[in-house]
């Protein structure tokens, strides 16, 4: 009992960090109707600075997350103004073509800046140890992350939900021409979420340094997780990546931990049969 | 009241007789490059392979306007068809090639009919998820296809019983090039009927297709099948010139590359293969021996430079200088 409990909080910790990294590829593909396979690289460099500062600076855990969060947020919005917004009208195979480059080109500095390996993070050690609760025994880190991740998750919905931000947000992805014509400036309304989900990307990348290993090849590795969270989620929904990245933590440790033997081919046919029955995602939105 | 003007007509001229003729040309030419250029049949065999896989999926993304990031899984499964056969007795290079055609056309068949209903970023994925899938199941199944170090032990009888696989490769040179001519010429005759030209209708704009009486759903589902067989003979060369197969075969990797390949020759247009999988070969070769680094620079740069700049690839670089220098002169 004691191992199925334990079990299912490292899915739900494992789910929480895909959440945060694949929220913001949900909102800004339904949002610009951009393909966008380099959301990773965002998550990546998060990741990067966060351990960076944390390794060679000694700059403590959570300051070391704001600020790649920060960073990699000014980075994303400075990119979506220089060159994604040339693409927004051009097909398909331009913006997968695009990203691709895009990700080579990440893939390549990092390994020249950092090397080729990956980059552990050294805990601080209040996040090193156990924590028991009611009788279980959890990882503190994994506690942390929950707790954080479950915090900004609750701050992302109150601003989707109940802010004029998030609202000019929703309006502009069911009708962005209606959106533009009430006088909603749509074009900076990209950047700013643009820049938002790189940096909730960085955070999530940042915070799960330890769950998804930080190195060079980490955009094309995990790309097709944040993908698949996106596509059975739903695009430019908040709520249905959630459920989604919640039942994909779940199903890919449950398989590692029951059936190791398998790897990740339930992981594979089940989202492949997902999207056949529901094309458009999980949640069927209104 | 403005008469609208009929949109331009793309005319098929037929070729004629010595413009026919002149069309096989460069193939004998590259037939007589082993006397030239001796020791690289090995790499020119790699070439041709990756030329006709690149064909196949320009059937798809060039003409039937389907983008995907799994073609490698087609491509695997016809490396591991003619693999494992060979590994189990069957080692006829003919009969291998073309059971691993009619697998990778099931293959394509069964997920092609369920893929194909869907568009957009959910076909990508579930392109994607299809190849990963293959990708898990050739991982796993170690006893069938030797996982993760490979399938050993592969070899193949003389082609037609006649030439013998050499240690030099001359053998597989010829042999890959005879296969890539006859794929060439089928795919020409194909985007050149009726089904062809349906396809690049398709790709224009379906709803219009719908309503002309168009069947899309079973004409998209007949392009990937045959693109699917023709991905599947090209892994059941590599398969065969390389006696070895590896997982790579169905990787995202090769997805990718091949994708970036034709993109880089120019897609829809037949000769982009043959233009980007050399030029991609020789630009990785040059820039990988280094560090590996420099190549994904060198080919992230690229890439992007030719979405924002440079539309069509390296082919629709020359056609517009082509038409730049008519327009001059004319």
């Amino acid at each position: 009992m004691t191992t199925i409990i334990t079990i299912l909080f490292f899915a739900v910790a494992y789910g929480m960090i895909l959440y945060l990294i694949s929220v913001g590829l949900s909102v800004t593909m339904g949002l610009m109707g951009f393909v966008n396979l380099a959301h990773g690289v965002f998550a990546m460099l998060g990741g990067y600075v966060t351990v960076m500062m944390m390794n060679r600076l000694g700059v403590p855990f959570l300051p070391a997350l704001a600020i790649g969060c920060v960073l990699v947020a000014m980075l994303g919005f400075v990119l979506e103004r220089t060159l994604y917004r040339h693409l927004y009208g051009r097909s398909e195979l331009d913006q997968v073509l695009f990203s691709i480059g895009l990700v080579l080109v990440s893939v390549a500095i990092v390994r020249i800046v950092w090397g080729p390996l990956a980059q552990p993070m050294q805990l601080p050690e209040y996040l090193k140890g156990q924590v028991s609760i009611a009788g279980i025994t959890l990882p503190a880190y994994r506690l942390a992350l929950v707790g954080f991740g479950t915090a900004v998750i609750a701050g992302l919905w109150f601003m989707f939900d109940r802010t004029l931000f998030g609202a000019r947000i929703r309006a502009a992805v069911d009708n962005r021409a209606m959106a533009q014509s009430i006088g909603i400036n749509t074009s900076r309304l990209f950047s700013l979420a643009f820049g938002l989900g790189t940096g909730l990307a960085a955070l999530g990348g940042g915070l799960g340094a330890d769950v998804l290993a930080i190195a060079p090849a980490y955009p094309l590795q995990y790309i097709v997780y944040f993908l698949i969270v996106v596509a059975v989620g739903g695009l430019g929904d908040i709520k249905g990546p959630f459920v989604a990245a919640l039942v994909i933590g779940l199903a890919d440790t449950l398989c590692r931990y029951f059936l190791p033997e398998a790897g990740s081919i339930f992981i594979f046919a089940f989202v492949f049969l997902v999207l056949l029955w529901r094309p458009n995602g999980i949640i069927e939105r209104r | 009241m403005t008469t609208i003007p009929a949109p331009p007509v793309a005319v098929i001229a037929a070729p004629s007789g010595l413009a026919r003729l002149l069309q096989l040309v460069p193939w004998f030419v590259v037939a007589g490059l082993p006397l030239v250029l001796p020791g690289y049949e090995p790499l020119a065999m790699q070439v041709f392979v990756m030329i006709l896989f690149a064909l196949s999926l320009d059937l798809l993304v060039g003409y039937a306007g389907i983008v995907t990031l799994g073609h490698a899984g087609l491509f695997g499964m016809g490396a591991y068809t003619a693999g494992i056969l060979s590994v189990h007795g069957v080692t006829d290079p003919i009969v291998t090639a073309l059971a691993a055609m009619v697998v990778a056309a099931l293959t394509g068949l069964v997920f092609g009919a369920a893929m194909l209903r869907t568009k957009g970023l959910t076909l990508l994925m579930l392109t994607m998820a299809a190849a990963f899938l293959l990708y898990e199941i050739a991982n796993k199944a170690t006893g069938l296809t030797g996982g993760e170090d490979g399938l050993q032990g592969v070899s193949f009888t003389p082609v037609l019983g006649l030439f013998a696989f050499d240690f030099r490769g001359k053998t597989a040179f010829f042999y890959s090039l005879v296969a890539l001519f006859l794929v060439f010429t089928f795919v020409r005759i194909l985007i050149n009927s009726p089904f062809g030209w349906s396809l690049r209708g398709i790709r224009e704009n379906d709803a219009r297709m719908v309503a002309i009486g168009c069947p899309i759903l079973q004409r998209r589902v007949v392009a990937y099948v045959i693109s699917a067989a023709l991905a599947g003979l090209a892994g059941a060369l590599q398969a065969q010139t390389t006696q070895f197969v590896a997982l790579h075969s169905l990787s995202f990797e090769l997805s990718g590359n091949i994708l970036i390949m034709l993109i880089l020759g120019g897609s829809g247009r037949l000769y982009g293969a043959f233009v980007g999988v050399p030029a991609f070969m020789f630009a990785q070769d040059l820039l990988a021996k280094q560090d590996p680094a420099n190549w994904f620079l060198g080919q992230g740069i690229i890439l992007i430079a030719m979405v924002m700049l440079a539309p069509g690839g390296m082919l629709g670089i020359a056609e517009r200088a082509m038409a730049a220098i008519k327009r001059r002169l004319s």
